[in-house]
């Protein structure tokens, strides 16, 4: 074990330091804000600080994997007040499928604009009748000429009204191919074309994140399929797994406790800030002790991984312990909340304290991220399953699969 | 920058749990419960052999210089075997020595403590709650020292004790000296059986740096519970995976049931992560000492308090047959509650981790 800060390590510090201060703020000759924004966010990537594990030819800056160079940029970044790497569905799910599974075209086509933020993403696996039952999806392709030709339905793809492009899960091959999910294809898809209707849904929060996506003769050519026909729900399994791997995760856990912090020391209970309270304070050690959990676990998952040993388990259970430790921070926040509860923009358009509207959203935001991405539920029946070796459910599909299985 | 066991750790983690295997093992803890016998002799012997006790000792003193990882490792396999075997106390009465003896010190008693021919224990707390240095009240008058010490743990069989002291200092105490008395009680816990400790005008020798060592000995007992816990906490969660795996309820077996399937999934889900906080909290305390008190409170508070929950569930799922004596379950359970409560209570180790934050 060493978590050191190596030599190299502080050199690296000193170097990024260095960049920092030479580039950011940028003068006003360059252009507007986002504009210095992006063009740091160039320069960054030109000298290596992001866009990390994309290769060069791809326009990241392929730096081999090392989170403690990735923990230093995250802290002087920050530290620094520069804008920080965007995580996007493109840069966290796209890129990576494509560099494991596309063509040399399809990499050299989607990646680049992907990077650079011109090609932006939404996500198309939920339909209205299968949304945890994924494999039972509905919406097809069929290849007519040198094109698909794409009927159905897809629901809950956040963003959709604003990106162009969807990564999606159409069934391409006949319906009595068992097991179901081998019918299911990868694809790259433009949403720009006239049949592809959009209909905003409004989430619970009030905002219009999610939409239906309905698809009527859609087209795509031949090659928006990855990773080959029918090899979809592989293609996609791995992009799950990613997006569970996130780090970005942890590190969201630790800025929440931050600011669970600054609205303690912001709440007066008794005449005094909440933080003073000896509950509160322990409360929220707790989400500490389980953000420190989650931290190490994750940095020895991949110390081991990246010397090929196999590392267990903890990724696989990450999503459920990160959406769990929301709920308790949910508990903490609620009761600093106290009456501002009840408004949806406490301290802004009403009476209460300034910052509080921020945990009325993100206490509704909580409950969606225990339903995106595979329920709680679902969650538990992988880890029983894959974690525990403890059988599948007995009942619908599975239990005529169980029974075919052991015959 | 690697966050990962080397090759020497992952084979000392092998050897010890070799020795330390279910079927070795169980039947002498067994013993230990049925009353047969006081302590499981028998393990801590070959344990000793292993170099268990020399592990943190260092070299110059005859140990092998390894450091609070290694022992910790070896921590969560005694976890997970409910062995009944004197280890606590001796290392911290060890730990106690290494971090405030002075060379002298240390080149007289530790050799005996590493080798095993002296068995040590440590003795901390004086009242309910009263782990912290801050909170010891026995104060010495010349070279001796009278008054009680609580949850002694093996203090019965000890041959020499290391005592908190006011100010936070630290004395040795040869347990065959007059003046020094143990009563036994019927304790929760039967591998780790505690006592008290009278000592009445009893011949006491100070740690020469006690006071900088005090803190570092309590740090050290938070981070090898929770090692203790993370491992019985996986081993009984095996245990009840196991069960539901042969025991048949409405003609199906009991894990083809989403309720149970999920329980246990909702178990994995809190130990787990549980490896990394331990393996951090004894990273720490090895090398980055001055973040050791905040994570050791944390992970012994977190760990501890997963352990008991996942204790109480695993048990539960085993229906009527986890509520008996002759099942082990409660072996595990019980040490549960043990590493719950020694060394400070969950909710004061969280507050306690509060003191290291600029908040």
């Amino acid at each position: 074990m060493d978590l050191s800060y190596s030599e190299e390590n502080e050199e690296f510090r000193a170097k990024l330091q260095e960049f920092l201060k030479e580039n950011w703020p940028l003068p006003e000759s360059i252009g507007d804000l986002k504009q210095r924004e992006e063009e740091f966010r160039r320069r960054a990537t030109e000298a290596g600080y992001m866009m990390r594990s994309i290769p060069k030819e791809y326009g990241g800056s392929e730096q081999p994997l090392d989170f403690l160079k990735g923990e230093i940029i995250r802290e002087e970044i920050k530290k620094h007040g520069a804008p920080t790497e965007v995580v996007h569905i493109g840069t966290g799910r796209v890129v990576p499928v494509l560099l494991q599974h596309g063509t040399p075209e399809q990499k050299a086509y989607w990646i680049p604009p992907t990077v650079r933020r011109e090609f932006m993403w939404c996500q198309g696996y939920s339909e209205p009748n299968a949304g945890s039952d994924l494999a039972s999806l509905k919406t097809r392709a069929e290849l007519v000429g040198d094109k698909w030709i794409i009927n159905g339905q897809k629901i809950w793809s956040s963003g959709a009204h604003k990106y162009p492009f969807m990564v999606a899960l159409i069934r391409t091959e006949p319906e009595d191919v068992a097991p179901r999910h081998k019918g299911i294809s990868y694809f790259l898809l433009d949403l720009r074309q006239p049949g592809v209707e959009i209909r905003p849904i409004k989430q619970i929060s009030g905002e219009p994140e999610f939409n239906e996506v309905f698809f009527t003769n859609a087209e795509a050519p031949i090659d928006a399929v990855v990773g080959g026909r029918g090899n979809g729900w592989n293609v996609s399994r791995m992009l799950l797994r990613y997006e569970r791997a996130a780090f970005s995760g942890i590190n969201w856990a630790d800025h929440l406790i931050q600011r669970c912090v600054r609205t303690a020391k912001g709440t007066m209970r008794n005449g005094k800030p909440a933080i003073e309270d000896p509950a509160v304070r322990a409360d929220i050690a707790r989400l500490q002790a389980r953000a420190m959990a989650m931290r190490y676990s994750a940095y020895r998952d991949m110390s081991m991984e990246a010397v090929g040993e196999p590392s267990g388990d903890y990724m696989m259970l990450q999503k459920l312990y990160l959406t769990e430790m929301l709920l308790k921070l949910d508990d903490i926040t609620r009761d600093l909340l106290a009456d501002d509860l009840m408004m949806m923009n406490p301290g802004i358009d009403t009476d209460g304290l300034k910052g509080n509207a921020k945990w009325v959203d993100a206490s509704l935001q909580s409950l969606k991220i225990r339903i995106a991405g595979g329920s709680s539920n679902i969650q538990r029946n992988i880890i029983g399953e894959r974690v525990l070796g403890l059988p599948r459910d007995g009942v619908g599909v599975n239990a005529r699969s169980n029974r075919e299985a052991s015959k | 920058m690697k966050f990962r066991l080397d090759e020497d750790q992952q084979q000392l983690q092998a050897t010890i749990g070799k020795i330390l295997a279910a079927d070795r093992i169980q039947p002498r803890v067994r013993a230990v419960i049925d009353g047969k016998k006081a302590w499981d002799e028998e393990t801590w012997q070959e344990l000793v052999e292993f170099g268990l006790t020399a592990i943190i000792v260092p070299e110059e003193n005859d140990g092998m210089g390894l450091s609070l990882i290694e022992l910790a490792i070896c921590a969560e396999e005694l976890g997970r075997s409910t062995a009944a075997v004197p280890f606590l106390g001796h290392v911290l009465a060890t730990i106690a020595i290494v971090e405030g003896g002075s060379e002298e010190q240390k080149a007289r008693l530790l050799p005996g403590l590493a080798s095993g021919e002296v068995l040590g224990s440590i003795a901390l707390t004086e009242g309910n709650d009263t782990w912290a240095p801050a909170d010891w009240r026995m104060a010495p008058e010349g070279t001796t020292i009278s008054g009680r010490k609580r949850n002694v743990p093996n203090g019965d069989i000890a041959q020499l004790v290391v005592v908190g002291i006011e100010g936070g200092r630290l004395g040795v105490v040869e347990m065959a000296k007059p003046g020094v008395s143990c009563e036994t009680f019927e304790c929760l816990d039967l591998t780790r059986p505690i006592c008290s400790i009278d000592f009445d005008k009893a011949e006491v020798e100070l740690l020469q740096n006690g006071p900088a060592a005090a803190t570092r000995v309590w740090d050290a007992a938070l981070a090898l519970l929770s090692a203790d816990a993370y491992g019985g906490a996986w081993k009984i969660t095996e245990m009840a995976r196991d069960y539901v795996q042969v025991r048949e309820a409405f003609g199906a077996k009991l894990a083809e049931f989403q309720a149970i399937k999920h329980q246990l999934a909702n178990v994995v889900v809190e130990v787990e992560p549980t490896r990394g906080l331990y393996w951090f909290a004894a990273y720490t305390y090895a090398r980055m000492p001055e973040k050791a008190s905040h994570a050791v409170s944390l992970a012994k508070a977190q760990t501890t308090e997963v352990y008991d929950i996942c204790a109480r569930m695993c048990t539960e799922l085993h229906g009527g047959i986890g509520f008996t004596w002759e099942f082990d379950a409660h072996v595990w359970l019980k040490r549960a509650m043990f590493d719950t409560a020694w060394g400070g209570r969950p909710q004061r180790l969280f507050l306690r981790a509060t003191e290291f934050v600029d908040w």
